[in-house]
């Protein structure tokens, strides 16, 4: 069985809510949607207090070229647009809705059908629905996912993979979407090969979803071009270079697109969002969520709005119990601690993870030992002892030698060092110092390159 | 509702530690002990008790009241130093001698670089070195084994290293007097206590393998490149060139010593360069030096080389292509 080659780790998988059915969540009677759902440039409100809205009506437009269409999930009247915090507790401006029935708009096909004739066939068309219906990367990345549609000129786009190896701890939500709807993905990655003009797309799957392999395997037979690759159980296999590694054998080469090998790698929620799109007109205003935790009651998967109240799914799963000590939107390894369960639904949101006081705090971290252990793990093939070490003494000139730029913060090394040394932390904050330097000086040598060109040019 | 912790991403762990990690090494010696407590009884009990409490009782006192830090004797790396330091000296060496040899491995191998992590010398072999150049005699007399009810008044005899070593310089009678390849992977011979039973040790070495304590990189190396050297050095000899490496430290050093995390490189492609010099300067020495035995010499020299391979040898990155 495939995997990819370098480092990686085994976490538990605790995958406590695998085959529980998906279970949509009640509308509550107001929502606030985010205006900042996709990486890139927050999206600019289009409606103001007091307008009307249905499922699907469009109430913010791109804030730029990376930035996304967002539609209202409900239907009702605006109530305000005010500040809300995000996961991390930044605050960011939300559109506040009142929920009145729930009425959608009429261009939407709201049929259980499954529509397997790809009802637009013209790859700029299917690109431009998917821009349209306000569709990001689903596994938590949320990049704008029609400018990855359109590689840069030069690069060609060989084959579609399809992300479905959810090789976080504990979340499930991609599992249980391939059990509930494996056909409607894979005409979703029809559309999407479509859209790349691409006979061939892959959908990797980690061995621990036999039912979902081989369901999916059984479904695509019927789909010229679409293979299902099994893959061996190893985290960050979700990662999208450790992906295409795993799939194809190509590396991404540093500082490069992954476009460079010829792969487009989709999250397989987005392909059901862009199938969503694409057959049933129907834009991104919902997704499948996990909600998780040993000492939950109910850990589940759940069909929520975007702009519910997070603190809405909980209850649902059981209530937040009395000992919680960490809420974590997404997975354990690459998701990010609450400070308080107070935000909003959003597009990226894959799980929310709780987790009980006694494991909620770290240990102490001791001396470095030089074992060795995540050097060996770090799949990128870095040396998170001294990379940290740099960052910690500020000495920016040796991180970059030694490529802390190339760091996906992944986290493999913090998870395994028997010192509990916190690495990615140092790691993280170096990164950015790094790269900002690098930013710097690539913007310098253009300034420079420039002023001399205009004065030769006044020769 | 806001005393939630929020530390930043990874939130679980894999659950190693510093201890377990000493742990599976001490467990992975428990074989080769238990053979050296049969082979040599009382002195092989007297010589592991008192250079283990004396390593742990040095790192105590230090850590609490030179350094006033914190002590760490509980992630058991002194316990293991002084396993090593025993497994290293004759099974008859009287017991202040190993107290020396203890305090300069902890307080001059360990404790002046800043304790574990720092060190830049295999802790346990600083201690031996000091001891095989302070006390020569003491540390070159080497009991036979099964004298059980002995220490210090055992009867001593000829390691094989010795013999080896009379052999080069022209006793050819030497040669005869050998054990066989296949007893000394038993450990039927004179030698320092934990170091003869080759079987034993390998058998905890794949322990280790297998635990992902060590990788492969360092043992074998050494071992290759120890039996290469020994070949073209003892006349092409295949059953000398083995006995060469199934004598004397060197297999207890190529999987207890060189490995240790703190002195070896991090590397695989550092390791693999790192072993190959200590497989062939343990046999130049041996074969060339004044001194019968060259491991100890070979993992220090090395140990010293570990920062620099670091520095030369990195790991193969991701999407770099040379
Ligand atoms: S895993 Fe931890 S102790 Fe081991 S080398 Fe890396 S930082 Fe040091
Ligand atoms: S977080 Fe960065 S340095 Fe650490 S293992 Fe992952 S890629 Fe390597």
């Amino acid at each position: 069985m495939k995997t990819f080659r370098m480092g990686g780790v085994h976490p538990a998988a605790n995958k406590l809510s695998a085959g529980v059915a998906i279970r949509p969540i009640d509308i509550p009677a107001l929502v606030a949607i985010p205006m900042a759902q996709n990486l890139g440039a927050p999206s600019k409100p289009v409606v103001v207090k007091g307008d009307k809205v249905k499922v699907g009506t469009v109430i913010a437009e791109p804030g730029g070229f990376l930035s996304s269409y967002i539609h209202s999930s409900v239907s009702g009247t605006v109530d305000k647009i005010d500040m809300v915090p995000d996961a991390t507790g930044k605050k960011v401006p939300a559109v506040f809705i009142k929920v009145e029935g729930d009425e959608w708009e009429d261009t939407i096909d709201r049929s259980e059908d499954l529509v397997r004739e790809l009802k637009i066939t013209d790859p700029k068309a299917i690109t431009d629905r998917i821009f349209h219906s306000g569709i990001v990367g689903m596994g938590g990345a949320t990049f704008p996912t029609q400018v990855k549609l359109a590689p840069p000129p030069g690069m060609k786009c060989e084959v579609v993979i399809i992300n479905a190896v959810e090789c976080e701890p504990y979340l499930t939500s991609d599992h249980s979407l391939m059990l509930e709807h494996a056909e409607e993905i894979l005409v979703g990655v029809t559309a999407l090969m479509c859209a790349m003009q691409v006979r061939k797309a892959i959908i990797g799957i980690e061995a621990n979803k036999p039912d979902a392999i081989a369901l999916m395997t059984q479904k695509a037979a019927a789909y010229k071009g679409i293979t299902i690759q099994p893959l061996k159980l190893k985290y960050p296999q979700g990662g999208e270079k450790q992906l295409i590694d795993a799939c194809i054998g190509k590396q991404v080469p540093s500082g490069g697109l992954p476009i460079a090998t010829g792969a487009l790698v989709q999250n397989v929620g987005t392909a059901f969002a862009v199938y969503q799109a694409v057959q049933k007109n129907k834009p991104l205003i919902d997704r499948i969520v996990t909600v998780t935790g040993k000492s939950l009651a109910h850990p589940s998967n759940f069909l929520a709005r975007i702009g519910i109240p997070i603190a809405n799914l909980i209850e649902a799963a059981g209530g937040l119990p009395e000992d919680t000590g960490k809420v974590i939107s997404g997975g354990p390894m690459m998701g990010k601690a609450m400070p308080e369960v107070n935000s909003y639904m959003v597009k990226g949101c894959s799980g929310i993870l709780i987790m009980p006081n006694a494991e909620a705090r770290r240990k102490q971290a001791e001396p470095c030992l030089r074992c060795a252990k995540c050097v060996d793990v770090c799949p990128m093939g870095l040396s998170p002892l001294f990379i940290s070490k740099y960052s910690q003494k500020q000495m920016w000139a040796e991180a970059e030698e030694e490529r802390i730029y190339d760091c996906i913060e992944c986290g493999s090394c913090s998870f395994t060092c028997p010192s509990h040394r916190p690495l990615l932390d140092w790691i993280r904050q170096g990164k950015g110092k790094v790269m900002g330097i690098m930013r710097a000086r690539a913007a310098e040598a253009k300034a420079k390159a420039e002023a001399e060109k205009a004065k030769a040019e006044a020769k | 509702m806001s005393n939630l912790n929020v530390s930043l991403s990874p939130h679980v762990h894999s659950g190693n530690s510093v201890r377990k990690s000493m742990l599976d090494v001490l467990i992975a010696l428990a074989p080769a002990l238990c053979v050296s407590f049969y082979y040599y009884g009382l002195g092989a009990v007297v010589v592991t008790l008192t250079s283990v409490v004396s390593c742990v009782l040095f790192e105590y006192l230090i850590e609490k009241f030179i350094l006033k830090t914190e002590v760490r004797i509980g992630d058991l790396s002194a316990v293991l130093t002084g396993v090593l330091l025993a497994f290293n000296v004759p099974s008859n060496l009287p017991v202040w001698i190993i107290i020396i040899g203890a305090l300069i491995a902890i307080g001059v191998g360990k404790m002046t670089f800043g304790g574990l992590g720092q060190n830049i010398f295999n802790p346990a072999l600083v201690g031996r070195v000091f001891l095989l150049v302070a006390f020569p005699a003491q540390m070159t007399t080497w009991p036979q084994p099964m004298q059980q009810a002995h220490y210090t008044d055992v009867t001593t005899g000829a390691t094989p290293l010795y013999l080896f070593q009379q052999y080069v310089a022209g006793d050819t009678e030497a040669l005869q007097q050998m054990p066989s390849a296949l007893d000394m992977l038993l450990g039927m011979h004179g030698g320092s206590l934990g170091e003869v039973c080759a079987l034993a040790l390998i058998i905890g070495g794949i322990y280790m393998l297998c635990r992902k304590t060590i990788t492969w990189h360092i043992p074998v190396s050494i071992l290759l490149a120890a039996f290469c050297t020994a070949f073209l050095c003892y006349g092409f000899d295949i059953h000398l060139a083995l006995q060469q490496i199934l004598a004397g430290g060197l297999m207890l050093g190529a999987i207890y010593m060189a490995t240790d995390y703190v002195t070896s490189p991090v590397t695989p492609r550092g390791q693999l360069l790192y072993g190959c010099l200590i497989g062939v300067l343990a046999i130049l020495i041996r074969r060339f030096g004044s001194y019968p035995e060259g491991m100890s010499f070979a993992i220090l020299m090395l140990n010293a080389c570990s920062p620099l391979i670091n520095k030369y040898i990195k790991p193969r990155r991701f999407g770099v292509t040379k």
